[in-house]
């Protein structure tokens, strides 16, 4: 009996119609896939509205968020430790659940992770008015080392001087990483026994290889993840699911996969716990129900929407600090839509409409963070749905499925906002950013921080007293500048993924991976738009220095007029290429924790308006503590020559050289894109065409009017669902501090009069 | 040739875009410069944007020249009003532009539209402009006031696939005092159009106090529909415009004196009414 047909017996009707292959002797989705997909290239007429079931669910939960939202949390489990077993089981209304699991034992009850630091949880519960646990914080700090004590013991000064001067900021030292995605599908494809016994096998390889420390990390790291998975199982027989073997129907199919997910985010507070790219995998399921007789569409899109309703109360604790960085309370619960396969079918599928179809079924909201992978050659139909969305609830954004199709493959998703990584044979360390505007005034100052005066980067002499600046010489200083914090940077993400490694390893999510995975090492840059205006200034313009009392330049005169970034105009352009590549080479150049493969994303979050506040008056003629524009974005309000110039400008920055993403959002307002709702609908999906035709990566689309934000700020309890895009993700326009909200006021909307 | 020109008016009811980046200008001497605008290979240019929907179809390249014969008092872009005032631009080199985003016009059914100032100013560099573009495949709009629809020839026109028109009034009397200039050139230009086959956007700006009157509305319609009677399915559309005072700031930056500093933008009632006068004449209208 071959291991395919021994599978088919023991596994029962599980895979029957399923057309076979390879995926049947290894774990192997995408080939699962694409051997059992059904394209779907029509329109959005088939879709169903919610049932009434959905709706009261909703309406249940809905009635819940105005007080979490007055009181920052609704409830937090402060006296259990987070794990995939720690807490009971948890219902919104048993009765008519259809897919179960909540990370505690009630909704919206938030669990403290301490394995990522303490500090963290302490600081969390003093802020939102709950006990410490003495018996716990005994357990964390004196007996259990966390990921956070980790980092501290092995941080050279250098890095902690450049990050107590947020030069490099956001760093994931105190808190989890995020940014790995599980590959959930397999939960689904095979149950939990059939992965147990492929991670055992994958271990029986490690345990022949002679001891190494590398290869007695991989054996512990095995070990973990046979451990998460058999707690997995444990977690869902709680609620009366047995998930030892593969999901027999659609329904089940959404429950198994869910729990995979629930198991991770019930056990990591990582910055992005992203969902992996499912709607088109679940869709065989539906197919397959829908063909028998089994479901209609109107249940299959009430099982999207139960899900859906899951995704969207994922909860973390959080410090007032992190909100601060990344506001608006996001989870990063992406899931990949659409998209080009390598043998040109789109996979678009019935079920990629009713992901998003759940945003007019349940309103808009910012999670699960819906990415549609643009191409040309999607069929015409979803375009037309995307946009039809994006104009309604501005909770779309798109990511050229080329560029990642190319990089990655065509089964690919996207963690947290613009990270492409191959499902489950891919993962990132993530490294936040450094502010390249800061790094900036560093070179001109000689090393010595503008507003503290502190030596930061190594001793250089400071740029001639009274003379406007020349470009040559200030590019090479920054070069230097650039060559030093390359190095503390990479420095810095080494040990903190050395640490969390060790001390926080998201076992049950690399238990959804291959044995042997890729890793990213993704750098950052912040402020690229600042310092391109910036030195374009000094190369166009004449910039004189203002030098105060203690010899710092704390100022510019800017006399004459200079080509800004964001207006197609190759003069300003080209010097955020440069920027880019050079950056990256630099990064490049320096050895990786586990050999990873060096990438950099251009994106803020929302950490634009922090990067700001920390950044001294530039010479671009922005002021000190003024946000930056977010992500690649041009500067506020000097793109002047349209929302396409300023997408096109973008588009140069070259993805080799940003191989982790380039965030670009806009704001439209809605008669910038047409007269009627049609016309709207065909513009979007052109500008879509054009601006990832040229080479785009990313593209967060608002449409919006500015008094609809404005009247928002005044009466928050009328928009209790306003969703916006901001860097990489959507979230309730409510729900960011005030001077966020401004900065999303002072962006440019695109086709205001 | 500058000289001649004295500061008057431009169209359309929204901003020039700001600024002429990308574009190279030009730093030739006077006389030569002269000459190269004589034969429309240098054209005095006050800015461009890449627009969506407001232009003409699909999003497009909108170039505003420099210089118009009208003073509407309205104006929304005074800063384009001095041919003197922009800056020397090549055909050739605006023409690399359009060239540069022909895939933005393929993906988007867009193209380029020749906008103002008063387009019909600079008709040999405008002529020169649309033939390129026409070479190279690129849909092509005027935005004009018709006022000069003489100037435009018969080859131009050709290549031409849109004039978005402006009737600033339907009443003779009110025209003048909206623009300084008579009525009749723009109503000829119309008619000529319909009769050479060109579609024809129609605009109207609806100003409270100014060209609001029933009986001008009622015949700025009766307008548009004498035009779409001379060869039916000439008028595409008919976009209403509401009066707005972004431009304030403008006129005050130039020094110039502004009559319409009270006067508030229609209400969204008023301006749909004044739709509804050219739907029932059977005319698409927004």
């Amino acid at each position: 009996m071959t291991v395919q047909e021994e599978r088919q017996t023991t596994t029962g009707t599980a895979w029957e119609g399923f057309v076979p292959g390879p995926w049947c002797d290894t774990v192997d989705v995408r080939d699962f896939i694409q051997r059992n997909y059904t394209p779907y290239v029509g329109d959005a007429t088939f879709l169903a509205g919610p049932t009434e079931r959905t709706d009261a669910l909703w309406a249940r939960l809905s009635a819940m968020f105005p007080v979490e939202r007055e009181n920052g949390v609704y409830d937090v489990s402060y006296d259990v430790p987070a794990g995939i077993t720690a807490h009971e089981p948890g219902y919104i209304d048993p009765a008519s659940e259809i897919i179960v699991g909540l990370q505690t034992d009630a909704p919206l009850k938030r669990a403290i992770m301490p394995n990522g630091g303490w500090r963290m949880v302490e600081g969390a519960l003093n802020t939102y008015g709950y006990p410490v646990d003495q018996d716990l914080k005994k357990v964390f700090t004196e007996y259990r080392k966390t990921h956070n004590q980790g980092v501290f013991d092995v941080y050279p000064p250098n890095v902690r001087a450049a990050r107590s001067s947020h030069v490099v900021t956001g760093l994931p030292d105190a808190y989890g990483r995020g940014r790995i995605i599980g590959d959930y599908r397999r939960v689904a494809l095979y149950g939990v026994d059939e992965l147990i016994a492929a991670k055992k096998l994958d271990k029986l390889t490690l345990d022949v290889e002679p001891f190494s420390e590398t290869v007695a990390r991989a054996r512990e790291e095995h070990a973990e993840q046979i451990r998460a998975l058999g707690e997995l199982k444990e977690m869902a027989a709680s609620y009366g699911v047995d998930i030892s073997g593969p999901a027999r129907t659609a329904v089940e199919a959404v429950q198994w996969l869910y729990f995979g997910f629930l198991g991770a985010v019930k056990e990591q507070n990582g910055a992005a716990m992203s969902l992996g790219r499912t709607s088109t995998f679940l869709d065989v399921y539906l197919e397959r129900d829908l063909a028998a007789g089994r479901i209609t569409e109107a249940r299959a899109q009430e099982i999207m929407d139960d899900f859906v309703i899951k995704l969207r109360i994922v909860r973390f604790l959080r410090t007032p600090e992190y909100d601060a960085l990344f506001s608006g309370d996001p989870t990063w619960v992406t899931e990949t839509i659409g998209g080009m396969g390598a043998d040109g079918r789109t996979l678009v599928t019935k079920n990629s409409f009713r992901m998003l179809q759940t945003l007019y079924n349940l309103g808009p909201a910012p999670e699960p963070n819906m990415t549609v992978f643009w191409s040309a050659d999607l069929p015409q139909g979803f375009k037309d749905f995307c946009s039809q969305v994006s104009i309604d609830t501005s909770a779309v954004q798109y990511e050229s499925d080329e560029e990642i199709r190319t990089a990655w493959g065509d089964d690919a998703g996207i963690a947290c906002c613009v990270s492409p990584m191959a499902i489950g044979k891919q993962m990132q360390f993530f490294g936040a950013r450094v502010n390249l505007a800061k790094t900036l005034l560093y070179a001109i100052n000689g090393g010595r921080d503008e507003i503290t005066g502190a030596q930061v980067s190594p001793v250089a002499t400071p740029v001639p007293e009274g003379l406007p600046l020349d470009y040559d010489d200030v590019r090479a200083r920054f070069d230097q500048t650039m060559d030093w914090l390359a190095a503390t940077y990479v420095e810095a993400l080494n040990c903190i993924h050395w640490s969390h490694d060790k001390y926080a390893y998201e076992r049950l999510e690399m238990a959804l991976h291959d044995k042997d995975v890729l890793r990213t090492m993704a750098c950052g840059i912040a402020g690229l738009a600042v310092a391109t205006d910036s030195l374009s200034a000094i190369r166009y313009a004449t910039v004189t220095p203002v030098v105060d009392d203690r010899g710092i330049v704390v100022d510019y005169r800017t006399e004459g007029d200079y080509p800004a970034y964001g207006n197609d105009d190759d003069r300003a352009d080209e010097i955020a290429v440069d920027l880019v590549e050079s950056f990256m080479a630099k990064v490049r150049s320096h050895r990786m924790y586990r050999d990873a493969v060096p990438t950099q994303s251009v994106l803020t979050i929302t950490s634009n308006v922090v990067y700001g506040k920390a950044t001294g008056n530039t010479p671009d003629g922005r002021r000190a503590g003024e946000p930056f524009s977010p992500g690649a974005n041009p500067m506020n309000g000097r793109d002047t020559h349209g929302m396409l110039a300023s997408a096109l400008s973008v588009a140069k920055l070259p993805y080799e050289a940003a191989q982790d993403g380039i965030s670009l959002t806009n704001t439209v307002v809605p008669a910038g894109l047409g007269r009627t709702r049609a016309e709207q609908i065909t513009n979007l999906s052109g500008l879509l065409d054009a601006s990832f035709g040229a080479g785009g990566y990313h593209m967060n689309v608002n449409v919006l009017v500015r008094s609809t934000l404005e009247d928002a700020m005044e009466h928050p309890e009328n928009y209790p669902q306003l969703t916006i895009r901001v860097s990489g993700y959507a979230v309730n326009f409510v729900r960011l501090t005030r001077e966020q909200q401004l900065d999303v006021l002072a962006r440019t909307f695109h086709g205001e009069i | 040739m500058t000289t001649c020109l004295a500061p008057l008016d431009a169209p359309s009811a929204r901003r020039a875009g700001a600024g002429l980046r990308g574009l190279a200008t030009t730093d030739v001497e006077r006389s030569e410069r002269l000459e190269l605008m004589r034969s429309g290979a240098l054209g005095s240019v006050h800015s461009w944007e890449l627009v969506t929907a407001v232009d003409g179809p699909g999003t497009r390249m909108t170039v505003f020249l420099s210089g118009c014969p009208l003073r509407c008092l309205y104006c929304h872009n005074p800063d384009t009003l001095a041919m003197k005032d922009g800056g020397p631009v090549l055909a050739e080199d605006l023409l690399a532009r359009v060239e540069r985003y022909r895939a933005v016009f393929a993906a988007t059914g867009g193209g380029i539209t020749l906008s103002g100032g008063e387009v019909l100013m600079q008709p040999a560099f405008a002529a020169r402009v649309l033939r390129g573009a026409k070479e190279r495949g690129v849909h092509t709009c005027l935005d004009t006031s018709g006022f000069l629809g003489a100037n435009a020839t018969d080859e131009m026109l050709d290549d031409t696939d849109l004039v978005l028109l402006d009737i600033k009034s339907g009443d003779e009397e009110t025209y003048r005092r909206v623009t300084g200039r008579p009525l009749a050139p723009t109503l000829a230009f119309g008619r000529r159009l319909a009769e050479r086959g060109v579609p024809v956007w129609i605009r109207f700006v609806l100003v409270p106090g100014l060209t609001d009157d029933p009986r001008n509305v009622e015949l700025v319609a009766e307008h548009a529909a004498a035009i779409e009677a001379v060869r039916p399915g000439t008028v595409q559309r008919v976009e209403v415009l509401p009066f707005h005072q972004m431009a304030r700031d403008k006129w005050a930056d130039l020094g110039r004196t502004y009559e319409l500093d009270d006067v508030e933008p229609p209400s969204a009632e008023a301006t749909e009414a004044v739709r509804e006068v050219f739907r029932s004449r059977g005319l698409t209208t927004y």
